[in-house]
């Protein structure tokens, strides 16, 4: 139970974030969007902006300096007069202070010739694609025997569609550049980023600059949940118009231009079918996606992935379609995939427990599987079951009477309702140093992150258990790509890819030490790479259970969670101070999703109209009353040396579901439309 | 030039946790701006800027008040405390020990903006404010889970953190209390 190593710094305010540092002379930039949604630019009148006093720059394609291909077109900012999406970046103003550069912003008039444009994701579009993969590397479609057969023949079937809408990240902390071109020609980012050492290597190839001629830094980033895991056109503005005042720039997106610019999730339709014995014994199951990306890069959300692992059935198929609309483009939003694709398939599981007449808690563990369904592969590890049986175990399942819409308490109707979840345990490979000084103390480098999960807590107790060290003795330094080059804090593979070389990087040092430290210190490195390769071939998952209660206002619709517990499988849990915040922050999010959050596109103008925090609702503390996280001990040796799996995205996967399960336990009606607002029920009730 | 365009400037003081500054401020300039980028007061946080989020939270002239919606010009003379100004000679207050003891936070970054918002919670129920679940409005509020939930929710935190959030400022109120009692 260690608390977190910056906590000093950050309840006093003295931890730095990107816009924060003392920089010598610094001038602000401020970014002009597309009012269009699809066309051209023709002309940037950018006169009336230049005359106001303080302002130094005004840059747009029509003068913008040559970008190098870095992968993703997101990041060619103003080279070419194509406008692709509503509140594209298509100009920026840099001014001695923030309020001059907001003012000029204003007066940069775009002329533009626009043209038709589609925004509208539907499930009959016949510009509906197969994408060559979903994201990062899976196939779009699978299938497994005779799926339609089975699912017709079977006694008890299930065929709904549901859908989620887009939704945004809404890091409280702005994505965030300052940016400083040195005497030498090198690139100093200070960056709201979940990885310094990717973020160094996109620049420096968007800039034609040597790896090594960019650094990045970020010791203290204020949230991403994913939209913070590539860099956005905003660390381009920054460098750019930097580059073009010779002076140092700071940029913070306003949230308001946030929504267009730094990414969300994508809305999906999915089809959702289930084929089952009259027990509920599953015997096909069909997950049809429709999902959407931009005109700029396709950005395929794994979303029927988990469909995959989770549950056995002898027939099967997923599949991904695509529509590139004329929207921004969607990015990595937490647990992309699984968060809506477990919304429709542990929804589907609560209706055909419904249909079948089989408590939901019994009918996923009589569905569960010890090889992973599609692949084969047997389970590193795999504890639903567990997990299932201790939530309902704590969270009183069965005192639960399993008809939906009878239990009043005044003019409330409550229910409970249950959800799996489910998360990849990824690895990737990360480098790292350790050092040992004549003093006893050790120190560990490597660009890892921590964006608030509390990775530079974890990896220190990682690397004093290696070093057979105290605690106390070992710093250990992240959150600059100067340091020795990691991964992004992403898919939840954070603490295992880092802690992996950091264990590494100590054992070697250990193995140096040989009892003392010689005058002068002694240092070791590690390189995972090889170690990642040769990895026994095992499906690697982290799995919960999640459990709502509910009130539903019958005169309102309102809903509210009462309490909500999760359960989870995920390895030997680091830090269980961290770990639990991880879990329920998870959670907390979770109630956005199933009953607030909701980025609403406007077909006549192309945009998302809910462009603030008064808009977008996320959850406040008052819509949180109780929730809880717990875990299951799991030792499982196929994993890192740690023996630990991803937490910072599970807690999410399964939540919006088990309310919507809790809903219709509670009320009788199914709604499978997210989020589940007041507008949305009443009218059922 | 357009008039509207051209930058006005006028001299304010504020005295920011108990330092008195002489400052010259764009007129449009919000108070949140001013401590970060005039006074170097990094620590209030912006997420919005739109009063929306809670991010900025400072007690103004003893008062709670989001730094991002205050005009720096239209604040002459007013005392600002910030989260800087929360820890007394390097000695934490009960409310950020609660908050490291309770992890009330994760990123950090809404988190000097609950600490100021929690600050005045304190204070404001000390004083018999109600509030908007107060049952009985005559008695002094009692700082329940359920007032507690109430009164931090001007302050967002996307992190998650309110069950921790709740847990600290709960504790911290029964701190005080048996520190004034003992007094
Ligand atoms: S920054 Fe002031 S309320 Fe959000
Ligand atoms: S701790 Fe990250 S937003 Fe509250």
């Amino acid at each position: 139970m260690t608390d977190r190593l910056e906590s000093r710094e950050k309840v006093t305010g003295a931890a730095r974030y990107a816009y924060e540092y003392p920089l010598e002379n610094p001038a602000y930039a401020a970014a002009v969007q597309s009012t269009i949604a699809k066309g051209e630019i023709a002309e940037v009148h950018a006169d009336a902006a230049l005359r106001i006093p303080g302002v130094l720059a005004v840059l747009s394609c029509e003068n913008a300096p040559h970008l190098h291909d870095a992968g993703d077109a997101e990041l060619a900012l103003f080279q070419s007069r194509t406008v692709a999406y509503r509140g594209q970046f298509v100009a920026a103003v840099v001014a001695e202070t923030l309020d001059i550069a907001r003012e000029a912003a204003r007066h940069v008039r775009v002329d533009y010739v626009s043209e038709p444009f589609d925004v509208r994701l539907s499930a009959d579009d016949p510009r509906l694609y197969k994408p060559d993969k979903v994201n990062p590397v899976f196939p779009a479609d699978t299938e497994q025997g005779d799926p339609e057969e089975a699912f017709t023949n079977s006694a008890v079937r299930v065929d709904a569609t549901y859908t989620t809408p887009a939704e945004h990240n809404n890091p409280m902390e702005p994505h965030t550049t300052a940016a400083q071109w040195n005497d030498d020609g090198t690139l100093t980012l200070y960056d709201s980023t979940q990885g310094s050492s990717p973020t160094q290597e996109t620049i420096a190839q968007v800039f034609g600059l040597d790896r090594t001629h960019v650094r990045v830094i970020a010791p203290h980033v204020g949230g991403g949940f994913g939209s913070k895991g590539t860099p956005r056109p905003n660390v381009v503005l920054a460098a750019m118009a930097a580059g073009a005042v010779g002076r140092p720039v700071k940029f913070a997106v306003p949230r308001q231009q946030m929504f267009a610019t730094t990414g969300y999730r994508t809305p999906t339709i999915q089809r959702f079918r289930l084929g089952a014995d009259a027990d509920g014994t599953l015997n096909a199951i069909v997950h049809e996606v429709f999902e959407q990306s931009s005109t700029v890069t396709e950005f395929a959300e794994q979303t029927a992935t988990p469909t995959r692992v989770v549950y056995r059935a002898a027939n099967r198929r997923t599949a991904h379609r695509l529509a590139r609309l004329d929207v921004p483009t969607p990015s990595w939003m937490r647990a992309p995939g699984e968060t809506p694709g477990m919304f429709a398939q542990e929804s589907a599981m609560d209706e055909l427990a419904f249909a079948a007449g089989v408590d939901p808690v019994e009918l996923r563990i009589r569905n569960d599987t010890d090889t992973e369904p599609e692949s084969g592969l047997p389970f590193s590890s795999r504890n639903l079951v567990a997990c299932l049986r201790e939530g309902a175990d704590r969270f009183g399942w069965e005192h639960r009477d399993p008809a939906p819409g009878v239990r009043w308490e005044g003019r409330k109707l409550v229910g409970m309702g249950v959800a799996a979840s489910t998360y990849p345990a990824y690895m990737r490979p990360n480098k790292a140093t350790a050092r040992a000084e004549e003093d006893g103390t050790f120190t560990v480098r490597i660009a890892a992150a921590d964006i608030g999960t509390g990775a530079r807590t974890a990896l220190t107790l990682i690397a004093a258990e290696a070093l057979k060290a105290d605690a106390d003795r070992v710093t250990v330094e992240i959150g600059d790509s100067a340091l020795p080059q990691a991964t992004v804090a992403g898919g939840s593979a954070g603490t295992a890819s880092w802690g992996t070389a950091v264990v590494r990087a100590c054992e070697s040092l250990r193995g140096k030490m040989n009892g003392s430290v010689p005058p002068g210190g002694l240092e070791a490195s590690a390189d995972t790479a090889a170690e990642l390769e040769g990895r026994d071939a095992y499906a690697r998952h982290a799995f919960g259970a999640q459990f709502s209660e509910v009130e539903v206002d019958a005169d309102t619709g309102e809903v509210r969670v009462r309490r909500m517990l999760g359960v989870f499988a995920a390895g030997r849990i680091i830090n269980p101070k961290t770990a639990r915040s991880q879990f329920i922050g998870g959670m907390t999010m979770g109630i956005g999703m199933a009953l607030m959050e909701e980025s609403v596109m406007d077909p006549r103008f192309g945009d998302y109209v809910n462009r603030d925090l008064a808009q977008y609702h996320v959850p406040a503390c008052a819509d949180v009353r109780d929730i809880d996280a717990a875990w299951v001990e799991e030792a499982d040796p196929h994993l890192n040396p740690m023996g630990s799996k991803g937490i910072g995205e599970i807690g999410i996967v399964g939540a919006a579901a088990s309310v919507a399960n809790a809903v219709h336990h509670a009320t009788g009606v199914r709604v499978r439309d997210l989020p589940i607002t007041p507008a949305r029920l009443l009218p059922l009730l | 030039m357009d008039s509207e365009v051209t930058p006005v400037h006028t001299e304010i003081t504020l005295v920011v946790n108990g330092t008195e500054h002489r400052l010259r401020v764009d007129t449009r300039a919000s108070l949140l701006d001013t401590l970060r980028e005039d006074l170097g007061l990094t620590g209030s946080k912006k997420g919005c800027d739109h009063g929306q989020c809670g991010a900025c939270t400072v007690l103004l002239d003893g008062r709670r008040a989001n730094a991002c919606l205050a005009l720096a010009v239209a604040h002459d003379g007013a005392e600002v405390v910030t989260v800087e100004g929360l820890a007394r000679d390097g000695r934490l207050s009960p409310l950020q020990e609660a908050f490291i003891e309770q992890d009330g936070f994760q990123c950090g970054y809404c988190t000097p903006g609950q600490l100021c918002s929690a600050t005045a919670v304190l204070d404001e129920a000390d004083r018999g404010w109600p509030s908007a679940v107060t049952g009985d409005l005559s008695a002094d509020p009692v700082l329940d889970d359920d007032e507690i939930r109430e009164r931090m929710s001007g302050n967002l935190c996307r992190c998650g953190a309110y069950m921790g959030i709740v847990r600290a400022v709960r504790e911290a109120a029964r701190k005080t209390e048996t520190e004034e009692a003992r007094a």
